[in-house]
């Protein structure tokens, strides 16, 4: 809904903040092993890993995810692996 | 992409579970919604000044008074005519709503306002260093009841708001996981369908402040379902009209996972302390008759 007075602070704005700097590991999904259930979409704190709509593949947005390993942990096929960051 | 409600770049701890239960009540919702926020990890975490995580009208009330805050938003949209635009979403912590807030919630209860109260309960004061709460469960450390030489931590079990919140004769209450998306999705979608007040509880495990692994946030959550530690149900008029039931694991499968219960498998003292936390799985077992 439209509010007219009172916002304060634009909305979505913590997207200027790339928490992928905080990253240690790194998930990495394998498409070919991937089946596209979506669970890792689903329970991704960051809303970083989502389905590529040319591609029709899971992918993740490197830029937000702080490779927490959920992602790995609930995969039913276990098709991504946490990987260690090289900077 | 997807659409995101609640965006990325905020703050929370890598592994949050408040955070993916913003994400789930969103998603149950769309975008049609105010959201009241308390003081409380996901309120900061969401709102570093001057960005903001939200993409739906929003607004940070003070750490007690979330309830009276949406109650005033609601009757505001009412005499403004304009109640059908948006509905009106809580999303407090388990200190901000069945601590500090209780009696604002009972108000807005008992008032009858069309407001949907979601707590995410990671049982404690994550935000200010985990301090304990009435929903921290019988036997966690924490910072405000630290287990040692004398204590076992927490030495009262967790306040059963639910059953508070059905006893002021409200049309819908809820229990739900973040270790079960779609169940959260789902219940968020009925709740806000119906008039009147709603009361919705959702279990979000902090890695921070129970001391596992962020990885781990979901099968910790799924762990406290499975044995009967966080009971699922829905109560709709007063009676119980849904249950998750479970293949029921020993309590010490959830405990030995946490660094906040960990001190009870070391002595004989916490031993006993286990029997007690597995009597409380069986209590709840045996009320909802959750075993499969
Ligand atoms: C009246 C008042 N007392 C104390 C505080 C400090 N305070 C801010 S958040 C918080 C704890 C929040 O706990 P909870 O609601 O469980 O949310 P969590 O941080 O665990 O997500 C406290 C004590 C405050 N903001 N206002
Ligand atoms: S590692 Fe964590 S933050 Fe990164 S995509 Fe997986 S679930 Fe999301
Ligand atoms: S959880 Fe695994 S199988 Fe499911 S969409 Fe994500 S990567 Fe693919
Ligand atoms: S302390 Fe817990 S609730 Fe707070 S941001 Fe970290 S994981 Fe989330
Ligand atoms: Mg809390």
């Amino acid at each position: 809904m439209k509010l007219s007075i009172g916002s304060v602070t634009k909305p979505g704005s913590t997207r200027i903040n790339k928490t992928g700097s905080w990253r240690t590991f790194k998930p990495i999904i394998d498409i070919e092993a991937c089946i596209g259930c979506g669970t890792c979409s689903m329970l991704c704190p960051e809303g970083s890993a989502y389905k590529d709509n040319v591609s029709g593949k899971y992918a993740i947005d490197y830029d937000y995810c702080k490779g927490c390993g959920i992602c790995a942990q609930e995969c039913p096929v276990k098709a991504i692996e946490m990987v260690m960051e090289e900077k | 992409m997807q659409e995101e409600l609640f965006a990325p770049g905020h703050r929370g701890c890598a592994g949050c579970g408040a955070a993916i239960a913003a994400r789930l009540i969103l998603k149950g919702s769309g975008k049609d919604v105010i959201v009241v926020s308390p003081t409380g990890c996901l309120e900061v975490i969401s709102s570093p000044y001057p960005e903001s995580a939200w993409e739906v009208p929003w607004i940070h009330s003070l750490f007690e008074n979330a309830a009276a805050v949406a109650s005033g938003v609601e009757v505001a949209l009412k005499s403004l005519g304009r109640k059908d635009e948006a509905k009106i979403i809580v999303i407090g912590g388990d200190g901000a709503t069945i601590d500090i807030g209780i009696g604002p919630l009972s108000g807005m209860l008992e008032r009858g306002h069309d407001v949907t109260y979601v707590c995410y309960d990671n049982e404690a004061y994550m935000n200010t260093g985990i301090q304990r709460s009435s929903s921290t469960p019988y036997g966690a450390s924490t910072t405000t009841s630290p287990a040692g030489k004398v204590s076992l931590g927490e030495n009262r079990p967790k306040k059963n708001l639910p059953a508070i919140a059905a006893a002021h004769g409200i049309p819908y209450v809820g229990t739900a996981s973040i270790a079960y998306p779609k169940d959260v999705i789902r219940k968020v979608k009925k709740a806000i369908s119906i008039e009147g007040p709603k009361y919705l509880q959702i279990h979000a495990p902090c890695c921070t402040g129970w001391g596992f692994d962020g990885s781990k946030t979901i099968e910790i959550g799924r762990l406290a379902v499975e044995t009967a530690l966080f009971p699922i149900y829905e109560i709709t008029d007063g009676k119980v009209t849904s249950v998750k039931k479970i293949k029921r694991k020993p309590v010490e499968d959830y405990l030995k996972v946490q660094r906040r219960f960990r001190h009870l498998l070391k002595s004989d003292r916490g031993e006993e302390a286990i029997k007690n936390i597995q009597d409380i799985a069986d209590a709840n077992a045996e009320k909802f008759g959750l075993d499969l």
